[in-house]
């Protein structure tokens, strides 16, 4: 029972083939009726969906490492029942970042993406924090930052999980992986206050529309982000079940996640309205311009699905306690975050790119089927390479008898 | 108000509790309570107890809150006494928003601790009768309703499970106002009878 080799399913397999073809023939076509064009928004259209997806898919995987290292940290025991996917997800983030990064030094190194208003040459910022402010948004500073964060987080994410392996062939009892580990985890969560927490999403997103900003922006964007891992993360262990693997995660261990994505939903929730509410208050146009478009613009319908499926609807199902222990309602919402979460990236980036031509058509499709497919078929592969139980884990006996 | 007869077990560790618990249900006692110096995981489901409502009272009180708080500003502010905020509507629900979570809060906060008082017979004064002195300090123990007829058995059966001390004592099985000293109060009862 505790160390299950997992082989992955020809189904499996085509379905994530299939995407990742998907998603390189829309690439392709992408390249060809859009960024060929000739047209500002079609390559607008095309950079923006590009930019939305590569970092919305890599943040929702780097929450594997954040929940990881959280963990860690806090020496909790249920996690380890079904650490190995977590383990997985945050081995690939260095594949996602590298993505990323092409993407993003793309964008800002070619000289015709419109896409960062502060590379426009008369961009010029008129606020007291001029000088910081331009030297926080040049090309360099963005370059090295990014690259930076980028490696940090691929690396860490490895190193995670190649720790955890090595505790496998440890002799029975030792704790010396365990502390290294520990050690590792809390210097991914300085990392990750330093990034993800605060400056990275304003570099990335926020500064899209340079002349906004919003000091909650990162926290808000982090919580969305870990909501969606942590539904990732459900789906995996929900999957592998389903297929008779992970015998020792019981019904406690599915409460305990469908736990985090009823309070991080309130938590994302909490965020975004501490945003709203002060811009709303304040009612000062500079800031303003950012609820404009999308409460009474073009974006009225992303906004309102927004707080539907991101709020209401995780915390009125998952509120009673049977429902966070049944297995079809918790795939059910964790879909639902997954989705509401894309759409809240998508209105993060899209209205101050592509505006009100905004479109969910063929590109966008295609590029979220090809990033899934990519998911699935690297996270697949990657759980096959280790036993799916932590063997000689310090805490196995206390997640095997775990009560939520 | 009803003075009954308990066996009284009293274990020194959570680990043999467990499978005590589980030997004198199979045997067909019925288990008066159970004392624990902290909350035991998995006790609950191993002693049949079935889920607490508490949480429904909960959501309850929550919709009480949020039903005042928005009410009474949504009253105040468009008919009792209209007034112009910063030229902002005289509902404005952005901003009733934060009070309406923390009378949500309070609401769910306060009646559930009352409730929770109701339903575990917790409250100032309110006695009940104390089978040994360190059930909730460092022992476990377990109670047993018994007859005259069982008394002696069931305690054999209780010691059998591993208890460290067994005893059988006569005690008021509610709660009562007033005083400790309620077996004096039942002996005196007795006398008079």
């Amino acid at each position: 029972m505790l160390n299950q080799e997992f082989k992955v399913p020809a189904k499996l397999k085509t379905t994530s083939f299939a995407l990742l073809g998907i998603g390189i023939v829309t690439l392709l076509a992408g390249l060809v009726f859009l960024l060929m064009k000739g047209d500002q928004m079609a390559q607008n259209r095309f950079w923006a969906v590009l930019l939305q997806n590569s970092i919305f898919f890599l943040l929702i995987s780097l929450a594997s490492v954040f929940i990881l290292s959280a963990t860690s940290l806090a020496q909790a025991g249920w996690i380890v029942s079904f650490r190995r996917i977590p383990e997985s997800i945050g081995s690939i983030v260095w594949v996602l970042a590298i993505i990323v990064g092409v993407i993003l030094m793309t964008i800002v190194w070619t000289n015709n993406t419109h896409i960062y208003s502060w590379l426009d040459p008369s961009y010029n910022p008129k606020n007291s924090l001029n000088g910081l402010k331009n030297f926080f948004l040049s090309k360099n500073f963005f370059t090295f930052w990014t690259i930076l964060t980028l490696s940090l987080w691929g690396w860490f994410g490895v190193k995670l999980r190649e720790l955890s392996v090595k505790q496998d062939s440890e002799p029975k009892g030792s704790t010396k992986v365990y502390w290294l580990n520990f050690n590792f985890s809390a210097g991914f969560i300085f990392v990750f206050a330093l990034t993800l927490a605060s400056t990275i999403p304003w570099l990335w997103i926020m500064s899209i529309d340079s002349h906004w900003f919003s000091t909650m922006f990162s926290w808000y964007t982090f919580a969305s982000s870990f909501v969606s891992g942590m539904s990732m993360i459900m789906l995996w262990v929900l999957y592998l079940k389903r297929q008779g693997y992970l015998e020792i995660v019981s019904t406690e261990h599915v409460h305990d996640i469908g736990k985090f994505m009823f309070a991080f939903s309130i938590f994302w929730t909490y965020l975004w309205f501490s945003q709203f509410m002060l811009i709303w208050y304040a009612n000062i146009p500079e800031e303003t311009v950012y609820f404009q478009i999308r409460m009474h613009g073009p974006y009225r319908i992303f906004y309102w699905l927004n707080i539907i499926l991101n709020f209401v609807a995780p915390i009125l199902i998952l509120m009673p306690r049977p429902n966070k222990r049944n297995y079809f309602v918790v795939t059910l919402v964790a879909i639902i975050i997954l989705v509401g979460h894309w759409i809240d990236f998508y209105q993060m980036v899209m209205p101050t790119t592509v505006g009100e031509n905004w479109h969910i058509g063929w590109f966008e499709i295609g590029i979220v089927c090809g990033f899934i497919g990519l998911i699935l078929f690297l996270v697949s592969n990657k759980l096959t390479k280790a036993p799916l139980v932590p063997q000689n884990h310090p805490f196995l006996k206390e997640t095997v008898i775990h009560i939520s | 108000m009803s003075i009954k007869k308990f066996a009284v077990a009293v274990y020194d560790d959570e680990a043999v509790l467990f499978p005590a618990v589980k030997k004198v249900r199979g045997a067909g006692y019925k288990i008066h309570d159970v004392f624990t110096p902290f909350a035991v995981h998995g006790l609950d489901e191993a002693l049949g107890e079935k889920e607490s409502d508490l949480h429904i009272a909960g959501f309850i009180y929550g919709i009480t809150g949020t039903c005042t708080a928005l009410g009474f500003m949504g009253w105040i502010f468009t008919t009792d006494w209209p007034q112009n905020f910063g030229g902002k509507p005289n509902f404005p629900l952005p901003a009733f928003i934060p009070i309406t979570f923390e009378l949500t809060v309070l609401f769910a906060a306060v009646g559930m601790v009352l409730t929770f008082c109701y339903l575990n017979q917790i409250m100032p004064g309110v006695k009940k009768h104390i089978f040994d002195p360190r059930q909730t300090d460092d022992k476990f123990v377990m109670v047993i309703e018994v007859n005259d007829q069982n008394a002696s058995e069931t305690e054999a059966f209780l010691k059998a499970t591993g208890a460290e001390a067994t005893n059988i004592q006569v005690a008021e099985s509610d709660w009562w106002f007033g005083r400790f000293d309620k077996k004096e109060d039942y002996e005196i009862q007795q006398q008079l009878a």
